[in-house]
């Protein structure tokens, strides 16, 4: 019996009793619905944490410095001052994972505008280079630049917590605000970004060129994030254009000579960086980023083999697993309250199955009387079974899929076609009608035509 | 010239639990090709029991059976499933048609399981052809729940000759139907064993419906009283091939 035949006389001997065959495969039409709808939904809500991580920066680096220590005391970890900007350069420069890089240093002070005062979450002094390393856009104005970073040019860059809470509806491109009496004129608006995954609002944020916020505010009062009580001590030394790092500290200790400086040199950083901020190219280069980078700043610290680093690397992977390991569980859990429904309509099936192989005992006769094998029985009660579970999969597929745009359109969560789930689907509801579809149909295949043909 | 049904000493017995019941005792018969012959016998003589054996359906516990110059009493089920579909065409008390399914498709249904391949629109063909030679032209399409009980009859007679059998086994053919509807099935029985030679046996309780056959055969509990063997000539002028003539079988292909 040829292939499409057996599945001709199947669908006819469906068709025969549609009602009871549309009710048999029920139990599949809800069970794959429900597996197609639990799939879009998972893969939908994975997919928001995705994107939500990649707005922090999914493939971003964060190198800190070590900590400090200093006779067996340690000061915590990025207490340590070995990172510099050079850093940075090097590792932009020698690492191919790596997709861009900038340093960042940050503080904390409050920010003054006319007659209103507000402490933003994040003062950060970077280059230009932290808007793709963060993978931000500018809304309005434009961007800070190299020469902004190399002049430490007063300029910033809002975030829409600021603007709001500074300007109430204003524009605030080409206005000045002031930092530690710091006057920085704004010269763009960042997009809105929401809050992160800890739940802090990204867009309370300042972005200036690192060197003025290095130097012209920090260099100023490092103690206090209070403007008012610094300003005294602070206007002094601040708006002095004079020298190009301004605002150093005063000196605690007397002016080497120059007898001195030869006879015992000190190596001098200019400038240490709290973090250097990378982009590794995708997130398959992580890994490889992670090891250039470790490998110039190890040369570049001069670390010899065997000693500790003198910096940390952190990335976001982990938080990434944590995070879509609880939805994979949780989608997970809901597959198998699918699969169980999926179950159930499978001995649904096999049930309605071995009433109809009783109630067919005579077609059964017939069709051995006239030449049927058990093996073209079997067959054909077999095929019914499948065609039966494939037609409730392509309907459960349908109600499924519904049933997820449903969710989308009223209750608007994130939903993703799945191509997977569907293929799965069909497998498995054709899987079903075999192994719940066997049992019945060898039941008919074992009949004996004499007894099949008396049966009333 | 040799009999197209050659039975030698069969014997069948009907396990009962512990109790063995003795049903067929030593039946031997032979039917030549191209003859009617009607079975007759007391209700639980055996003659179901022998119908089985005759239409391959059952095995006997011993004896021999040549169908059409082949042994086939020892044959397995499978083996017996094909030549069940080459060779025998049945017709049943109870019509056994296909509920819910036209005429046509339970006409056609027998060439689903035979062994060479058969286009769907060549078996469509055969199968209003048949229906046609049974006078249904006009009920192709009917379903078996919107036929008389006559034209159920016609249509599993069809289904019967659908795939030329050498040999037509009809149990009761005409006992679910009224003197008159009878009369209709008997007719085109006997029609077919005259103008198409092919070779019928028909178990029958009615003396009025075994006179249609050529020959009868008595059995008794099991045991053959009499007509076993076509002893006379034979009595019709049948063609030397059962079946459908050779123009047609060309049409058909
Ligand atoms: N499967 C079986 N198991 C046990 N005994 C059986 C079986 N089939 C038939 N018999 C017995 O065999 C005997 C003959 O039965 P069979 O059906 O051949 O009778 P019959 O001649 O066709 O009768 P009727 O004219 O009433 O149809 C009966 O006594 C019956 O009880
Ligand atoms: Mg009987």
């Amino acid at each position: 019996m040829k292939g499409y035949r057996i599945i001709q006389t199947a669908i006819k001997a469906l068709r025969r009793n549609p009602m009871r065959a549309m009710l048999t495969t029920l139990g599949i039409v809800i069970g794959v619905g429900a597996v197609i709808a639990m799939m879009e939904i998972g893969a939908g809500s994975s997919g928001a944490i995705r994107k939500a991580i990649s707005s922090m920066g999914a493939n971003v680096l964060n190198i800190r410095p070590g900590a400090a220590s200093s006779g067996g005391v340690t000061f915590g970890a990025g207490s340590g001052i070995s990172l510099t900007p050079d850093d940075c350069e090097a590792i932009l420069r020698e690492c191919p994972a790596v997709r861009n890089a900038s340093p960042l240093v940050h503080t904390r002070a409050q920010v003054v505008y006319g007659n209103r005062n507000w402490v933003p979450t994040f003062i950060d002094g970077v280059s230009p280079a932290f808007l793709d390393v963060q993978n931000w856009t500018i809304e309005e104005g434009e961007s800070i630049t190299n020469r902004d970073v190399l002049n430490s040019n007063k300029v910033c860059i809002l975030g829409k917590t600021l603007v709001r809470e500074l300007f109430q509806g204003e524009s605030p491109l080409g206005k000045e605000i002031r930092i530690k009496n710091v006057s920085f004129r704004v010269v763009g608006v960042l997009k809105t970004k929401g809050a992160n995954m800890m739940g802090m609002d990204q867009d309370d944020i300042i972005i200036a060129p690192w060197t003025t916020i290095k130097y012209r505010v920090t260099g100023a009062a490092l103690e206090n994030t209070n403007q008012s009580s610094s300003s005294s001590s602070s206007s002094s030394t601040v708006n002095t254009l004079s020298n190009l790092y301004p605002g150093g500290q005063p000196s605690l200790y007397p002016e080497r000579s120059e007898i001195q400086a030869a006879d015992n040199p000190m190596p001098v950083r200019f400038a240490s960086i709290d973090h250097i901020l990378a982009a590794a190219r995708s997130t398959a280069d992580i890994p490889a980023a992670i090891r250039q980078i470790t490998a110039v700043l190890r040369e570049r610290h001069h670390i010899r083999p065997g000693q500790p680093d003198d910096f940390s690397i952190r990335d976001m992977t982990e938080m990434t697993n944590t995070l879509s390991s609880t939805t994979t569980m949780m989608t997970n859990l809901l597959l198998c309250v699918a699969m169980i429904s999926l179950v159930v309509g499978g001995v649904g099936i096999m049930n309605i199955m071995l009433v109809s192989v009783t109630e067919r005992t005579r077609e059964i006769g017939l069709r051995m009387a006239v030449g049927a094998r058990s093996r073209d029985i079997l067959r054909q009660f077999l095929v019914e079974a499948v065609v039966l579970c494939l037609v409730g999969g392509a309907l459960g597929i349908l109600l499924g899929h519904g049933g997820s745009y449903l969710v989308r359109l009223f209750l608007h969560w994130p939903v993703e076609t799945s191509v997977t789930a569907i293929i799965a689907a069909v497998a498995v509801s054709a899987g079903v009608g075999i192994v719940f579809g066997f049992y019945p149909a060898w039941k008919a295949s074992l009949m004996d035509p004499i007894e099949a043909l008396r049966y009333e | 010239m040799e009999p197209i049904v050659k039975l030698n000493d069969i014997y069948k017995t009907y396990q009962m639990g512990d109790i063995d019941v003795p049903v067929l005792k030593g039946v031997s018969l032979t039917v030549a090709q191209g003859e009617m012959v009607a079975l007759m016998g007391s209700s639980g003589s055996g003659k179901s029991t022998l119908m089985n054996i005759l239409g391959c359906l059952d095995r006997p516990n011993s004896g021999s059976y040549w169908l059409d110059g082949e042994e086939v009493a020892q044959l397995s089920a499978n083996q017996r499933a094909l030549l069940r579909n080459r060779k025998l065409g049945f017709v049943f008390q109870n019509f056994n048609l296909l509920p819910r399914t036209s005429a046509l498709d339970n006409v056609a249904m027998p060439l689903l399981y035979s062994a060479g391949h058969i286009s769907d629109r060549n078996a469509r063909q055969r199968a209003t052809e048949m229906l046609g030679r049974v006078g249904l032209q006009e009920r192709i399409n009917y379903e078996p729940s919107r036929l008389s009980g006559g034209q159920q009859q016609r249509v599993a007679i069809a289904r019967a000759l659908v795939n030329r059998p050498s040999l037509l086994l009809a149990d009761e053919p005409t006992g679910n139907l009224d003197s008159r509807t009878s009369q209709e099935v008997l007719g085109m029985i006997r029609q077919l064993n005259q103008k198409e030679g092919i070779t019928i046996i028909m178990v029958t309780h009615d003396p009025a419906v075994a006179r249609h056959a050529g020959r009868i055969i008595h059995i008794h509990d099991g045991v053959i009283v009499d007509g076993a063997f076509s002893g006379v000539a034979e009595p019709h002028e049948a063609p030397a091939k059962s079946g459908i003539s050779p123009e047609k079988e060309k049409e058909a292909k």
